[in-house]
């Protein structure tokens, strides 16, 4: 399953995409995240995967801003520390 | 008292056809949404009766008004029911309920049993919140996105629109098609941008409808975007309140140039009904069936 | 020489004129329907306070989102570089200039010179806009201007959940229904909006010391939760709706006596 947790607003699209079926549940990303945005859960189908914190959903926008600056940088930590690449940006 | 443009009618239904005494296996799921609330009573497999009314202050209070009035005449009560799932945005605050699962997998769930096994992408447009759900034939949810940040492409903004042009709610969707010609979608993406606008519009000596068709356009855009960002594959199915406005439903599936399945029951329905849907099956797996 | 800037906002237009870097005039119109109409007034009311004669004016710059709908203006500047020269030219020492209007947020990072290094926009969304704090203060039934006041009485934090300025109205109102007194709601709508702004600002990097221009600046609420968030004292230009006309006028000055100079060498 790909989940899409985020929002698209007047100001545009801001997704944090991932997709359960390729985490593995190794929580390398949670520990890279320096604003704390991402934990793991236990799905609707009972697997424990990464999903973005319920109240960072809706403010993905303000919350990643510290990794997501107006210029181009290297990839984000949360993606480079997923190795299945099960977590994708939309912005 | 004032004039509540954006109210619409509460109401419950029972299936004549079953009589719930001959069942073995009664659910019930409840969606308490953040602005209506409804629960799905089902038996054998089979949908037995429903109600949807508007969420009060209180999640608990409103969840079991929901469940009295699909109660309400049928004989049976909560004693009668094996398993109970709560759902949607105040299902943790269920009194009754089991369990709690999310209104994405009720959704794609219950939309699999109303439109049938052939449906994959759902859109759900609710009160608060604009969901789109891709499902396999078994109604597994596959991909979501759900956005609740934001009032456009929700029921909530199309309320503050009856509001301000004083038209009862239920009569939007009919009236935008009254123009002489379709006019420019309204620009601005943020419900209360969209209302500047639409105020500018009137001063302009737009007439009512025609805002209205600017509006339920833009709405259907914006909602546009977000299935774009999952991707459409057909049947497609449109779930909630707004599904009951051909307004946007219409120019909706015109952009997306393909056509919605037909709802066999109230769209309001399908994330209780997947909750019922989840309960029979959680019922027979825990053993509280009786052979 | 006196040159003139000119702000065509979304709802007003402002106009300021400037001699040898004083402010000798200016004016603010309502827009309305009739832009072309308040460009006009706005232009006579400042020229008449500066009392000048429309020969003296050297240069005409046009800022804001209808820069291009002033056809007197010999050249444009975009809201970006006129928030960092307006906030320049009331304070050297600033760097960041945060500009907040009913439709739009800004963070501008500039240097020394007024130019500009990094900025970041908010638009289209009214949760990072002065249009926020107006709805609540609707839905709380309290005057604008009394709005900010009030929010200073409050010494208790509550979280505002909703983001979006239609659901918050719902939940102000919900939170009037829980007898939560007005002076603390009003507090958590600028907490709110302020959490947003620094937020926004942050990506641009902050550097000090950081002014705050635009409608939101006559909002004391609004300030006391920002200086909170920033932690640092933001700097008030006088009369901050004008700004970026400011920023204008100066950038015209600049530019008129390069073109003369230009014209006398040649």
């Amino acid at each position: 399953m790909k989940a899409n947790y985020g929002y698209h607003d007047g100001s545009g699209d801001f997704f944090i995409t991932i997709d359960s079926n390729l985490c593995t549940g190794c929580v390398e990303c949670i520990s890279s995240c320096p604003a704390d945005v991402l934990e793991m859960i236990t799905d609707d189908y009972d697997d424990v995967v990464a999903a973005v914190k319920d109240e960072h959903r809706k403010k993905i926008k303000y919350s990643c801003a510290e990794c997501k600056p107006v210029d181009e940088q290297p990839p984000l930590p949360c993606v480079a520390a997923c190795e299945p690449g099960a977590i994708t940006h939309s912005w | 008292m004032t004039t509540e443009y954006w109210r619409w009618k509460e109401y419950n239904w029972k299936n004549p056809d079953i009589d719930w005494k001959d069942a073995k296996n009664i659910t019930v799921g409840v969606d308490v949404g953040s602005v209506s609330s409804q629960a799905v009573i089902m038996t054998d497999g089979e949908l037995y009766a429903y109600s949807n009314m508007r969420t009060g202050s209180d999640s608990p209070e409103s969840a079991e008004n929901a469940l009295d009035w699909a109660l309400k005449d049928t004989g049976m009560t909560l004693d009668n029911i094996l398993y109970a799932v709560g759902t949607g945005y105040g299902r943790v605050n269920v009194p009754f309920a089991d369990r709690a699962i999310t209104e994405i997998a009720c959704h794609g769930r219950g939309a699999n049993f109303m439109y049938g096994p052939t449906v994959r992408t759902i859109l759900d447009m609710g009160g608060q919140d604009c969901k789109v759900i891709q499902v396999d034939e078994k109604g597994k949810v596959q991909e979501f996105l759900m956005n609740d940040k934001c009032a456009a492409g929700t029921g909530r903004g199309m309320e503050v629109f009856a509001d301000l042009l004083e038209i009862p709610i239920e009569d939007i969707g009919e009236l935008s098609f009254q123009v002489d010609e379709e006019p420019e979608p309204v620009s601005s993406t943020c419900v209360i941008f969209a209302k500047t606008e639409a105020t500018g519009l009137l001063r302009q000596g737009w007439p009512k409808n025609d805002v209205l068709a600017a509006y339920c356009s833009a709405m259907a855009l914006r909602v546009v975007a977000l299935i774009e960002r999952v991707g459409v594959e057909e049947d497609f199915a449109i779930t909630g309140g707004i599904a009951k406005n051909a307004g946007v439903v219409k120019r909706l599936t015109g952009y997306l140039n393909l056509e919605a399945l037909q709802p066999k029951h109230d769209t309001q329905i399908a994330g209780a009904l997947g909750g019922a849907l989840f309960a029979q099956t959680l019922a027979v797996k825990e053993g509280k069936v009786p052979s | 020489m006196v040159s003139i800037g000119v702000d065509m906002g979304a709802k007003n237009v402002k106009v300021v004129v400037l001699r040898e870097n004083e402010v000798i005039g200016k004016a603010l119109v309502t827009a309305g329907l009739d832009t072309e109409g308040a460009l006009k007034e706005a232009l006579q009311s400042a020229s008449r306070e500066a009392g000048i004669d429309y020969d003296e004016v050297g240069n005409i710059t046009a800022t804001g989102a209808g820069r291009k709908d002033v056809p007197m203006a010999r050249d444009e500047l975009t809201e970006v570089g006129a928030a960092a020269r307006g906030a320049l030219f009331h304070f050297s020492d600033a760097r960041t200039v945060i500009d907040v209007g009913a439709e739009e947020g800004r963070g501008v990072r500039f240097n020394a010179e007024g130019r500009v290094i990094d900025f970041v926009i908010n638009e289209k969304c009214a949760a990072g806009a002065g249009a926020f704090t107006e709805a609540m203060a609707r839905a709380l039934e309290v005057p604008l201007e009394e709005f900010g006041p009030l929010s200073l009485k409050s010494d208790r934090e509550i979280p505002m959940n909703a983001q979006c300025a239609v659901f918050a109205e719902s939940e102000v109102v919900s939170l009037v229904h829980a007898k939560t007194p007005k002076k603390d709601i009003a507090r958590a709508v600028h907490d709110a909006i302020a959490s947003r702004i620094t937020s926004m600002v942050r990506r641009v990097g902050v550097e000090e010391r950081v002014a705050l221009v635009g409608g939101l600046a006559y909002n004391v609420g609004f300030i006391d939760s920002l200086n909170r968030d920033l932690e640092t004292e933001v700097l008030i230009p006088p009369d901050p709706e004008y700004t970026a006309a400011i920023g204008a006028a100066v950038v015209a000055a600049e530019r008129g006596a390069k073109a003369s100079e230009g014209g006398e060498n040649s």
